[in-house]
């Protein structure tokens, strides 16, 4: 779990960092922390895995990335490792999830891709479909993006 | 509005990561063989252009805590907007998509407990009307993307940071 100052740096650097030249400084002196410490706290949140990277993220819609299909896979459960595996390998392959099922809904896989074209997205899943010879899945194309935000944490 | 090849390199590098250090846009700007002043100047103005949604930090919702679920619901076309209104009102609802399938809106929701989870799904479908919206949560995370490649119209690389 966190503690009560790692929480207030987490909401800090949801907020996003400064475009200053010494921008932990900032954040620091808001914290009421040195800027030492707000550094040596932050690589600690790093190594743990509680902040995957310190960064710019895009509005993919805008630098091209238009077209966005989720393929959800069912997979024999001996396989899910390596289907799983396989998947991910895929540099095109931006997210690769296994999710609960259903009785009526047997898909256990989900990968994501993102491309300009729809015709291309159709061309890697192919290609996905081959590698690992499953037929059984489901392709969602995304017709609008009705929302897309960063979470903001700690905040409720 | 357009880029240009050190708004793609820039974008590129800052994707990936800032560094850790008490200067870090000094750090950016001598990799790429800018000014300090460039690099501050170039990102203003691609997160005032919206190209940059965010410049900050990306945590792993459930290293931090939280749970979360993906989820399908079946809404009469005539209904969409509505609807959408009422989920993306939720701070937790992070993603919402219309794709084609009968289930047609497929939305992430995260909470800070299984409980308050729980919660806005049955205060959506209480909301709404709709009941019939499925909860696929993760099981197992196999890959998160991290960047898109800027530089030359490449290609959207997922890494796989997110691994575990």
């Amino acid at each position: 779990m966190l503690t009560e100052l790692e929480k207030e740096i987490v909401k800090k650097l949801q907020d996003g960092l400064p475009l200053v030249p010494e921008p932990f400084a900032v954040l620091a002196a808001e914290l009421g922390i040195s800027e030492e410490e707000l550094l040596a706290a932050i690589k600690d949140l790093k190594r743990r895995g509680v902040m995957r990277r310190l960064g710019a993220a895009l509005q993919h819609l805008k630098v091209g990335y238009t077209a966005n299909a989720m393929v959800a896979w069912r997979v024999p459960s001996e396989r899910i490792q390596e289907v799983g595996t396989t998947f991910s390998n895929f540099p095109e392959v931006t997210h690769c999830y296994e999710r609960r099922t259903a009785p009526d809904w047997p898909y256990n896989i989900y990968t994501m891709i993102h491309r300009p074209q729809r015709e291309e997205c159709m061309a890697i899943i192919e290609r996905m479909r081959q590698a690992v010879g499953i037929d059984d899945y489901v392709v969602l194309f995304s017709t609008a993006e009705l929302k897309r935000t960063s979470m903001r944490y700690f905040c409720d | 509005m357009l880029l240009d090849e050190r708004d793609r390199k820039l974008l590129d590098l800052v994707q990936k990561s800032i560094p850790l250090i008490k200067r870090p846009y000094l750090a950016i700007a001598r990799e790429l063989g800018m000014s300090e002043d460039e690099v501050l100047t170039r990102l203003r103005r691609l997160k005032e252009a919206g190209i940059i949604r965010r410049l900050g930090g990306i945590f792993d919702s459930r290293k931090a805590g939280y749970c979360g679920t993906l989820c399908a619901a079946r809404v009469p076309t005539e209904r969409i907007t509505e609807v959408a209104r009422v989920i993306n009102a939720y701070p937790g609802v992070t993603h919402n998509y219309l794709r084609e399938h009968t289930y047609n809106m497929w939305f992430t929701i995260l909470a800070p407990s299984p409980e308050r989870l729980q919660e806005i799904v049955t205060e959506i479908k209480a909301k709404t009307g709709i009941k019939d919206i499925r909860e696929f949560p993760a099981v197992n995370i196999f890959k998160v993307y991290v960047t898109f490649a800027m530089d030359g119209m490449g290609h959207a690389h997922g890494t796989g940071e997110g691994d575990r």
